[in-house]
Order: structure tokens, then C-alpha cells, then sequence
């Protein structure tokens, strides 16, 4: 992760020198040192870090940038790219305004994971082998880095990237797969309607609506949300309770339904630990079994089967026998 | 705050028996915003119009409910009625307490109570109504014809002798369709061509009609009085304008063992060919396929025969593009494939044949000369059986499920003809039901049965089997109860007929609706038939549904009567309930423009203001053409942002109908 870190800032500098950039987004240093957050560097690329806690997916960043004079540089990891695809087949992003770097990811870590292993005063984080070597004001300590994934990053969608000028990638790829990403969703499928009504009342009741997960994710790009719109009418239709809090998240999952990446950005940002990147997936399976495997992002200007129409759609509730549920 | 104005009909007794008008006209009484609710006998009679227009005036309404019946029934005439008081039309909003209250309900109490949240929910409605104006848009005074079959020809001639402009299109070399094939017909046994072709020659001769033959619309754009189609010409290796029909190629061609269609490939043509005689366009043309010049770029004959210099072996196929303010939809209908009817045999033996078959065979422009031959051994049948129903009325997936409609009389019609010339031939006719309903239709079938003595057998064919140079038939007569065995010379069979294969991706260029049949769908099956759903698209023969030929021909005048309606207007008013972008919060991520069924969405990129020191930005954003816009709302739940919105029935409106149904 060290050799790759270098070798992005050894090609950053080059593309600046060339003038084929004029600024990059990319990570650095936030409140602590295990919180990585997303920058934008000039060339001197002050405080620009690239380690394990580099989680975060920087394409929505692209919408903006685009929008400024010069090419921004821009580093996305496999599950990254998918995202920039969304976004470019949404007209979101100028494809000229960017240059895009495919780098190397080999999981991405977890803190409160690190910290359950009793870690804590973390200062920086180094890789060695298969173990996370992290340095804190108690001394070094070891952990093995299987162990302390995101949750996102045990179902990867692979080590691939699905879009990027160039590449910088490390000699030997790392998979950390080692679940199905559908397995909590069987569980939640498998739950009667008020098991499942009450998993998620009380999930969702811990909500405080910070809106972090809205802000994060890359399908929830629009100029105006309609929760910040109140002559739609949308954000108070039931406001009378905290029900109104549960039925945001609902909506946002129907707005990102048939364009979400399944990123994962917004379990790992959310402060109350809601497993919300479990509602998109539910609207993914779905999707999954009504109209064959999609998955967004993985082709710029594709068709989510949610705006498209074939003659033999399943019609949810309508036909059972073309693979639509009653 | 609005001033609204409810107004409760009786609709006699259809509403008045089951609902208690006043107690709905009491409870609306007391909605936030209304000032004034009654009750009426019949809402919608001048007495009752009148009442609504003084209201109007006396209470100085802004909006008014009519609690009656469905709004496809009388909201027009309603929103005649606030206009003339002085009200913008869609200050209206109509409340259906008949189709989806009194009609469906027997219990007093609980259909007064649901009519009461009907009109609570239309007053909500109401209450967020703004006026609006139908935009206009021109006129192009030109129609297309698809299809140059008798209905395309009948429809094209009566919208020219209206004076417009007409352009047929048709994907064969000559025009003319299935009737040119058709050698008499029913209940006056008049010749098909000595009637058709005059009205061929009609076409061509008349000064507002273009022909364009061996021609296909490739792409339609656009909306009504302003469609624009490609229409591609394909190369017919002959100029057009130089050939004079005179035949001297055909006869010189030495390709000549290819299948002749019009006669069903029963003989064979040369590989420059005219279709039939009277062909219109009487020109040739080059089946690349057959000709061996095409093929192997020796032979040439025919370029070095004509006189006229017509033939050109580098001509490439054209594309034209014109406007057109009407499309008619006459694509017409072929027998269906009899593959799957192979216990009819007809894979296996030349001597079973459809019915469309049996007309070239009789027909003195067909491959017999006009004498009914076996196509097997050219001898004279004696014992001929007719099926019925061959893929018609069929409950299974080989066939269709409807009936055809012009078989029992086609059959009836060759059964008497075969009688008639040949007295000596028994005829059989395996029937299911017989159907005549037309004029003159039962005397023409009664008299094959009475006078020419046809025997018709009530019941189906199980096999036909030939055997020995005959054919065996075995069906059951259900009348006699018994099994009838018949050692026939030749079977007929009545093929089912079903829309050209070119429907389907017609309806789709046109965004036109089409059945399950591929049939193409009316706008209203009584009181809209030769409409298409889409605007400006109008149906004509048997591409809406199976028709004989006088039908044909009314349903195509029927149809230049609605397209002159519309090229006579100078101007289209359009629709004002249509999908409107709000660009402060349009995204531009094409979503809508993917789910809009009739391609009324484009995207275009506009200069906003923003905060900040920048000033402006270049946000792309999307654009609706009102004129294209049908207000299906498609867009409007697609966005995610909320931007798409249809005016008449915004989002904001349809929260105030539910979160007053809920109340």
C-alpha cells in the first residue's frame, strides 16, 4: 500500500507537471489519523495521504469539479469506478474534465472493528504482508487485516476497474471476498412482515437524521433533494412522529432503486452504525431476480431495467408466471 | 382562497337511487373553500348548465367540482360551460360518483359516504388549480399513406380529392395489395381487378398523389401536424422514369425458375420481372437474388434489349424525408403460415392448398389460365373439401383466437364459382359455425347450399392423408353424429389471416398502441374506430382487425374523413395538461427522456445565475415539446428530484386527493 501510495504521488506530480491536471481530489488527514477524508490538492499535493482508512469514494466530489475551469485528477479504487460510471451515464460529470486514475485497493479498513480489538490512539496505519501494522501512542500493534474489514469490502465487486485513463496497481491483487453479499438480505427476506417491521423500527429509530448518507452517496446527487424542498411537500408528509425518519430512508432508497452502485458509502459513514446499505440491496436482489443480474455502473450510458422496457418484463404482483411475485 | 363551487348531479336515478345527493351537496358544503354546493337532476342538460353558469356569476366562483359521472364522459361539456362563464376550462374538476360510486355499490349509506370523500377529494384538487392554455402548433397539409393495398389506395384518394397532398408508401413494386389477387368477389361476384385497378390507375393518374412503390417508412418523427418520416427506395435496378412497362426484358430474361409471388409461387417469374399486367407502377424491377448479373456480373441482356435505357445495375436505394401532418396505418394482412397445420397435409401434398391459392388458380391472370387444375398433376379435380377455421377461433397457441371474419364467405363465394363452371365437382365444406352477418351475405350462402347444392358438414377435420395420388379425409359431421371419410382430388384450406408482419415495428416507429394480435388498437372501439390513440395517426383496412373488402373500403373513408379534419385546420390546439420541467432543480440525468414513451423530452444545455463569485453556470437540463407531450406522468414519477411535473394533475395535487381521502 506504501509502494502504491508513492507511485501515485510520483504520477500525480507528472500529470501536474504536464499541465494535463490542474488540481486533484484525492485524501487527507481528517479530525484523527484514522479518518481519512476526501481533499482537493493543488500541485504541491500538501497532506495527501493514501493508506487502509481511505475509504472513502470520491467520484460524487466530480460533479462540482467538473464544473470548474481545468481538469481535476481523480483516484478511484475498483468499487469507486462504478460510481463515476453512474455518474457519467447520468450526465453528472464532464468525462473531459477529468482525468481518472485506477488504484489499487486491497480492502479498506474499519475502525470500529480495530477498536473492538482493543486498539486504540491510533497515529498511522502501515501494511505488511496480510497484517495492518498500527502505530499508536500505546506502541505498535498488529492485526491481522482479514479480520478488520469494512463489511462492504468481504463482498467485493472485484479488483477491477470499470473505467480510468491509467491504472496504478499493485503485482499481486488481494481478494477479500469471503461472504454473499445477499446473505443479510436472505435473513431480513427470510423474517415475517412484523419481525422485519420491527428490525427496522428499531434500526431505523437511532437515526438522527444528520443526513451523512444522503451527502455520501453518489446516486443522491440531485440539484435539490426533495427533502430540502418544501414545496413538494415530501419532507413533511409525516412529520407528526419519528416515523417520518423511517420513511426518509425509504424514499431515498426508492430514489436510488436501479442507479445505486451497492458502494456501501452509506453504512460506513452513518454515525448510528443503521446498516442502511441493507435497503439498497434488498431493491438489488430484486431487481436481480425480476429482470436478470444488473449491476450500475458497470458500463457508461447503460439502461437500469427500471427506465428501460422490455416487451417481457416481469410485472411484480401482476404475473407470476414471468417471475413476478404475488 | 378559492371560491368553489360544488355541483351534485342525480343523473336521474342512476346516481339519485343509491346516493343521497343532498347529503353530498351538505357535507361539501361545509369543505374549506367552498361557497357554494346544490344539487341537480341532470347536471349536464341546458337547465342544468345554466344553473352551473349563474352560480358563477351570482357566488363569483374560481373553481368548480361536478360530482357526476366519469370525466371521459362529460368533462368536456363541462368545461364548455365554466368557459362561458367566464372561467379558465380547467378551473373544473369532475368528481365520478355513477361509474366508480352509484353504479358499483347497493348500500345507500356506505356509497352517500363514499361520494362524500369523492368530492371532498375533488375539492382538494380544485383548490390547487391554476388556469391553463392549450399551446397551438401548424399543420402540415400533406398525409402518408403506409400501405398501397385498396385501403391505402380508397383513403389516399379521398384525402386528395379533398385537396391535399398525399404520399403513398408501399413495400411491394406496384400497389394494388391482396385484391390483386383475389379473383372475384363476394356477394356480387364482380371480378376483383375489373373494379381495383381502375381505382390503381385513379391513384397514380391523380395530380395530388405520389407513389412511392418497392418503398419502406424507415423512421418516423415528430408529433401530429408535424410528423417527418424517412421513407428508403429501394433499388429497383430499373429508372423509374425511363422504363414504359413495354415487358421486352421479362421475356428475354434467362433467370427464369423463380418463385412468381403473385401468384403464390405456383409458377415461376424471371429475374426482371412485372408484377401482374395492370401493375402501378407498370415498371420492372431486378430481383438481385435471381438476376445473374446481379450475381455474377455476367449476362446484361436486359440492359442491352431496352429500349428505353431504364436499367441501371448500380442503383443504390434512396431515403427521402418529408413532412406529413397525418400518417393513416395501412399495412393490411396475410394468411397465416400453415406450418404448424401439418395434419392438413399441406407441407405434404401440392394438391392441399389455402384458399389465397385457390383464387390464382381460378383466376385467368393466374398460372391455370383460369381453369381449376390440381397443381400436382394439372388434371381436373373432382371431389374438392373445403376446411374452415384453419387457425381462426383456435384456443391454442398455433393459431389465433379470433375469427377471421371473411372465410365462411370466401369459401361459400369458391364453392358456388366451382359448382357453377364445373357441375361435375363435389364439394364439401367442413364448417365450425357459418357466419353472414352483412348485407346480402346469408342470401349468398343460402344459395351455394340451396341452388348450387354445396355440402356443408357441420364439424372439423382431424387429418388429411395422401395416399395414392388422392387425399383422405377424415373429420366428424356432429350433426349426423358419425365420422365422414372422403377420397378428395384437392383440400382448400381457410387459412386464418393476421396483421403484416410489419405492424409491430410500424406501431413502434409510430409510438401507435397495438393488441396482443399486433392488431393496431383504436382510440375508442365504438366511438373513436379509424383513431389511432396517438394523435394524428389514423387507422385504415385490416390492419385495426379483420374486415371483408366493402368494410375495407368505408373504414378507409372513414379514416380520410378524419385526416381532412385535421389537414383543414390551420392550427392544432394542444393538450395543456402536459409534463413541465421546473430547470432551478432539472438534474439533466436523461432518466425522464429514457421512460418517455412518445420522445417528447430533449435535453439542452442553459446559462443559471448562481451565488458565488462565478456568477453564472452551464446546467444541462431538460425541455418538454408540449405539441409531443401526451401528460401519461411517466416523467413525473421517474425524477427523482421532483422537477418533472404535469400541469392539471401536479404532484402537489394528486398529496391533496390522497391526504384528503385519508382525512
Amino acid at each position: 500500500m506504501q509502494e502504491i501510495f508513492g507511485r501515485i504521488k510520483k504520477r500525480a506530480a507528472e500529470l501536474f507537471a504536464d499541465g494535463t491536471v490542474t488540481r486533484m481530489v484525492g485524501w487527507q488527514k481528517g479530525e484523527s489519523d484514522y479518518d481519512k477524508t476526501p481533499a482537493v490538492f493543488g500541485p504541491d499535493m500538501k497532506g495527501f495521504v493514501y493508506d487502509g482508512f481511505c475509504g472513502a469514494n470520491l467520484s460524487k466530489y466530480l460533479i462540482n469539479l467538473s464544473k470548474v475551469e481545468g481538469r481535476t485528477l481523480v483516484l478511484l479504487k475498483p468499487c469507486d469506478s462504478y460510481s463515476f460510471n453512474q455518474l457519467l451515464t447520468e450526465h453528472r460529470i464532464d468525462r473531459d474534465k477529468v482525468y481518472a486514475i485506477g488504484i489499487d485497493c486491497n480492502g479498506k479498513l474499519d475502525i470500529n472493528k480495530i477498536r473492538a480489538l482493543g486498539v486504540k490512539g491510533i497515529r498511522s496505519v502501515a501494511e505488511e504482508g496480510d497484517e495492518v501494522v498500527l502505530d499508536t501512542v500505546y506502541g505498535s500493534k498488529r492485526v491481522k487485516r482479514s479480520e478488520v474489514l469494512l463489511d462492504r469490502c468481504y463482498c467485493c465487486k472485484g479488483k477491477d476497474h470499470v473505467a480510468g485513463d491509467e491504472f496504478i496497481l499493485a503485482e499481486k491483487r488481494v481478494d477479500t471476498t469471503t461472504t454473499d453479499r445477499f446473505e443479510l438480505v436472505k435473513k431480513l427476506e427470510a423474517m415475517t412482515p412484523d419481525e422485519r417491521y420491527e428490525f427496522w423500527r428499531g434500526e431505523l429509530s437511532r437515526c438522527i437524521r444528520c443526513n451523512a448518507c444522503r451527502n455520501v452517496c453518489p446516486a443522491c446527487s440531485c440539484v435539490k433533494c426533495v427533502f430540502d424542498n418544501p414545496a413538494l411537500g415530501t419532507d413533511s408528509k409525516a412529520n407528526s412522529d419519528t416515523f417520518e425518519e423511517n420513511m426518509f430512508h425509504i424514499i431515498r432508497a426508492f430514489h436510488v432503486a436501479g442507479r445505486c452502485t451497492d458502494c456501501g458509502e452509506c453504512s460506513r459513514v452513518c454515525p448510528q452504525h443503521i446498516p442502511l446499505h441493507l435497503l439498497n440491496r434488498k431493491f438489488i436482489r430484486d431487481i436481480d431476480e425480476l429482470y436478470g443480474e444488473y449491476q450500475a455502473g458497470a458500463e457508461v450510458g447503460q439502461r437500469g431495467p427500471l427506465t428501460d422496457f422490455a416487451k417481457n418484463d416481469a410485472e411484480p404482483g401482476a404475473t407470476p408466471d414471468k417471475g413476478g411475485k404475488k | 382562497m378559492q371560491r368553489i363551487g360544488v355541483f351534485v348531479c342525480w343523473c336521474g336515478t342512476n346516481i339519485a337511487a343509491t346516493v343521497d345527493v343532498k347529503a353530498v351537496a351538505e357535507a361539501a358544503r361545509k369543505e374549506p373553500g367552498v361557497v357554494f354546493a346544490t344539487d341537480y337532476q341532470y347536471m349536464c342538460s341546458e337547465a342544468g348548465q345554466k344553473l352551473i353558469r349563474d352560480a358563477i356569476a351570482e357566488h363569483k366562483l374560481t373553481g368548480v367540482v361536478i360530482c357526476s359521472c366519469s370525466p371521459r364522459m362529460h368533462e368536456a361539456t363541462f368545461r364548455k360551460t365554466v368557459e362561458a362563464a367566464g372561467l379558465n376550462p380547467y378551473m373544473l374538476e369532475v368528481a365520478n360518483i355513477r361509474e366508480q360510486c352509484s353504479w358499483i355499490h347497493k348500500d345507500r349509506t356506505e356509497a352517500t359516504e363514499k361520494a362524500v370523500v369523492l368530492a371532498r377529494t375533488a375539492i382538494a384538487k380544485v383548490s390547487l388549480n391554476v388556469p391553463l392554455t392549450a399551446g397551438e402548433s401548424p399543420v402540415t397539409k400533406r398525409a402518408l399513406v403506409i400501405g398501397g393495398g385498396i385501403a391505402g389506395i380508397q383513403s389516399a384518394l379521398d384525402i386528395a380529392d379533398a385537396g391535399y397532398e398525399v404520399d403513398i408508401v408501399e413495400k411491394q413494386p406496384t400497389i394494388g395489395g391482396k385484391m390483386t389477387q383475389i379473383d372475384k368477389t363476394f356477394p356480387t361476384l364482380d371480378c376483383a381487378a375489373c373494379i381495383l385497378t381502375p381505382k390503381m390507375v385513379d391513384a397514380a393518374q391523380h395530380e395530388k398523389i405520389t407513389i412511392y412503390s418497392y418503398s419502406e417508412v424507415t423512421e418516423v418523427t415528430g408529433f401530429v401536424g408535424a410528423f417527418k418520416a424517412r421513407i428508403k427506395r429501394k433499388a429497383r435496378f430499373v429508372d423509374e422514369t425511363k422504363c414504359t412497362g413495354c415487358g421486352e426484358c421479362t421475356s428475354k430474361c434467362p433467370s427464369k425458375k423463380n418463385k412468381n409471388e403473385f401468384n403464390l409461387g405456383l409458377d415461376n417469374r424471371t429475374a426482371i420481372y412485372i408484377p401482374f399486367a395492370q401493375a402501378v407502377p407498370k415498371v420492372a424491377v431486378i430481383d438481385a437474388e435471381s438476376c445473374i448479373k446481379k450475381k455474377t456480373g455476367k449476362c446484361g441482356l436486359c440492359q442491352k434489349i431496352c429500349g428505353a435505357g431504364a436499367i441501371d445495375y448500380e442503383q443504390k436505394d434512396e431515403y427521402i424525408e418529408r413532412e406529413y401532418g397525418a400518417i393513416v396505418v395501412a399495412t393490411g394482412y396475410n394468411p397465416i403460415d400453415l406450418a404448424k397445420y401439418d395434419e392438413y397435409a399441406y407441407s405434404q401434398s401440392p394438391d392441399v392448398v389455402t384458399s389465397l391459392e385457390l383464387e390464382r388458380l381460378m383466376n385467368a391472370a393466374g398460372p391455370t389460365k383460369g381453369t381449376l387444375l390440381r397443381p400436382s398433376d394439372g388434371t381436373h379435380p373432382h371431389t374438392i373439401v373445403f376446411i374452415q377455421c384453419v387457425g381462426s377461433r383456435c384456443d391454442d397457441a398455433r393459431g389465433k383466437p379470433y375469427c377471421s371474419k371473411i372465410c365462411c364467405m370466401y369459401t361459400a363465394k369458391h364453392a358456388m364459382l366451382i359448382r357453377e363452371k364445373y357441375p361435375d365437382t363435389e364439394v364439401h365444406v367442413f364448417y365450425i359455425d357459418v357466419r353472414t352477418p352483412g348485407k346480402n351475405f346469408d342470401e349468398f350462402y343460402r344459395r351455394a347450399v340451396e341452388q348450387y347444392g354445396v355440402d356443408y358438414i357441420k364439424g372439423m377435420v382431424g387429418k388429411v392423408v395422401p395416399h395414392d395420388g388422392k387425399l383422405l379425409v377424415q373429420g366428424s359431421d356432429l350433426i349426423a353424429n358419425e365420422q365422414v371419410r372422403i377420397e378428395a382430388d384437392m383440400v382448400v384450406l381457410a387459412a386464418a389471416i393476421e396483421p403484416d408482419k410489419s405492424a409491430r415495428s410500424i406501431a413502434t416507429m409510430l409510438t401507435a398502441s397495438i393488441d396482443t394480435n399486433d392488431f393496431f388498437t383504436e382510440a375508442h372501439p365504438k366511438l373513436r374506430p379509424v383513431e389511432s390513440p396517438t394523435a394524428g395517426v389514423f387507422l385504415s383496412g385490416v390492419c385495426q382487425g379483420p374486415k371483408d373488402i366493402p368494410e375495407t373500403v368505408a373504414q378507409a373513408s372513414a379514416c380520410a374523413a378524419k385526416v381532412i379534419g385535421l389537414l383543414a385546420k390551420d392550427k392544432l390546439k394542444g393538450n395543456p395538461c402536459v409534463a413541465h420541467v421546473n430547470e432551478e432543480m432539472c438534474n439533466g440525468c436523461s432518466t425522464c427522456e429514457k421512460v418517455c414513451p412518445y420522445g417528447a423530452i430533449t435535453y439542452q444545455d442553459k446559462e443559471f445565475r448562481v451565488p458565488g463569485p462565478k456568477r453564472t453556470e452551464i446546467r444541462r437540463v431538460a425541455s418538454v415539446n408540449e405539441a409531443v407531450c401526451q401528460g401519461c406522468g411517466a416523467c413525473t414519477v421517474a425524477c427523482m428530484s421532483g422537477a418533472m411535473d404535469i400541469k392539471g394533475f401536479a404532484n402537489k395535487q394528486i398529496f391533496a386527493e390522497v391526504d384528503a381521502i385519508c382525512r
